[in-house]
């Protein structure tokens, strides 16, 4: 346990903060590449997602590709494009992109679809235009598993980047791939606590934006039920469901 | 792709996949396995599911590399030891499980829990006599997805020099030889596929009612949508 100590002091030394290419220069850069391809994989994934969970077309499809994509090991991917496009950022962002589509696909299409019928179709009733619908009443009700599907997201991403270092890329995981090459164990057990750490920062921030953006109904229906949420009926009065059922 | 290089190395092929078999089996069976317990115990209290479930979601968190770190560290074994491997893939594998365990647990119908004791079952006949096969599918499901991501994620273990498949890749980067990363995703690939195809036999045969259930189940779903759409 001590190594841990050690661990902490090295982070915390100020040497480690200001030489060359420094703790604050590897986050930064684990960071900046993480939020951008996030932020691809989010303008590719999101439209897609919401038109399928919309239509209900192509969800065989989905559902085939994110069990694709668990199953690719993200070493292999990463040395297979690096060996074809070279050292490089832009190897290492197509695999983050091709690696984040999935889950952000798949929590876009279980969001939208998990939004009730019967909500879609009062909406419909009340004159709504397809496209009012999704953004006034399928996007703000899925809200909470669309960030939930960009938790997922952001923390593929986040690992892989660490697993990146060792091929030639900065991030925090340099620490981690230097350690091991030095047999320094204290700069490994560094690294590993600065991925984490970021991690959990990172997951920890969604999770509470995650929460803050439950609709109020839906927040209201969901506090006097038992077992998991579920947030398709939530919206419905509580007569008419039961009336319903029977 | 070298076929020549795969034909004079297959012996190496072969006993990678057997390593990496060595060390994704165990942690899917102990996440399982573990799981059970904690999933039921999720299942029956909300403080232990709100906990239970928050530690799974925590270790989840921890990426790859940095957990196959932390491992060693915090259990006391030397970094470079294979079996770290093993631990932390068991972590994820719990971490994932136990979310699973407790909607099966959840899913099994309180009138069919009811009507056990109300016929006498004992807390433990009602457990292995109704609960645990009840939940099959639902642990079933879970233990799938567990099963592709634990034979996934163990490539990673090559990075601390613990050879399985993922060695390909490794190697693959240093040599600048492409047929060996390929070979590694495609073995990797199919040994995931045979996983899911031996638990999804498994599991068929441990619930012989469920064939003819789906397809009465199936009719009441699809009608769902036309009687909202009537009201």
């Amino acid at each position: 346990m001590n190594l841990f100590g050690d661990a902490l002091a090295w982070i915390f030394d100020p040497a480690h903060w200001s030489a060359g290419p420094d703790i604050s220069g590897h986050l930064l850069e684990h960071l900046g590449v993480s939020g951008l391809c996030v932020l691809i994989a989010v303008a590719i994934a999101l439209p897609i997602g919401v038109a399928i969970g919309h239509t209900g077309r192509g969800r065989g499809a989905a559902i085939l590709i994110s069990n694709i994509a668990r199953a690719l090991p993200t070493l292999g991917l990463l040395s297979i494009l690096i060996l074809l496009f070279g050292i490089g950022l832009l190897p290492i962002t197509v695999v983050l992109v091709v690696l984040a589509i999935p889950p952000m696909l798949a929590g876009a299409y279980a969001g939208i679809e998990s939004v009730d019928r019967q909500t879609i179709d009062a909406a419909r009733a009340l004159g709504m235009t397809e496209w009012q619908i999704i953004f006034r009443v399928e996007i703000p009700l899925a809200l909470p598993l669309l960030i939930g599907g960009l938790r997922a997201t952001a923390l593929q991403v986040i690992a892989t980047l660490g697993i990146a270092s060792a091929f030639a890329f900065g991030g925090l995981g340099i620490y981690v791939i230097n350690g091991l090459a030095q047999h320094d164990f204290v700069q490994l057990l560094a690294g590993a606590v600065l991925i984490t750490v970021l991690a959990l920062v990172v997951d920890g921030v969604l999770a509470a934006a995650q929460r803050v953006v439950v609709p109020r109904g839906v927040a209201l229906g969901r506090s006097d039920r038992n077992g998991p949420p579920q947030r398709a009926r939530a919206t419905r009065p509580r007569a008419l469901q039961e009336g319903m059922q029977s | 792709m070298n076929w020549v290089w795969i034909g004079s190395n297959l012996g190496l092929i072969g006993g990678r996949i057997l390593e990496h078999l060595a060390l994704t089996a165990p942690p899917i069976v102990i996440g399982l396995v573990l799981s059970i317990p904690l999933g039921y115990a999720a299942s029956r209290s909300k403080v232990a599911r709100s906990i239970l479930l928050s530690v799974g979601g925590i270790l989840y968190t921890i990426p790859s590399i940095a957990l196959l770190v932390l491992v060693p560290v915090v259990v006391g074994s030397a970094i470079l030891d294979p079996l770290n491997l093993v631990r932390a893939l068991t972590v994820y594998a719990v971490a994932i499980m136990v979310r699973s365990a407790a909607d099966a647990f959840a899913s099994v119908p309180k009138d069919v829990i009811a009507s056990a004791t109300a016929i006498g079952y004992s807390r433990w006949q009602r457990f292995f006599g109704v609960e645990l096969p009840l939940a099959v599918p639902v642990l079933l499901a879970g233990i799938r997805v567990v099963s592709v991501s634990t034979v996934s994620i163990a490539s990673v273990g090559a990075l601390t020099g613990i050879d399985q498949l993922g060695s390909f890749f490794t190697d693959a980067f240093q040599r600048s030889f492409l047929t060996e990363a390929i070979v590694g995703i495609v073995a990797i690939l199919v040994l995931a596929a045979v996983y899911d195809v031996i638990l999804s036999r498994v599991g068929r045969a441990l619930t012989p009612w469920n064939r003819r259930q789906r397809e009465v189940m199936a009719s009441p779903r699809v009608s769902s949508a036309p009687i909202g759409g009537s009201l």
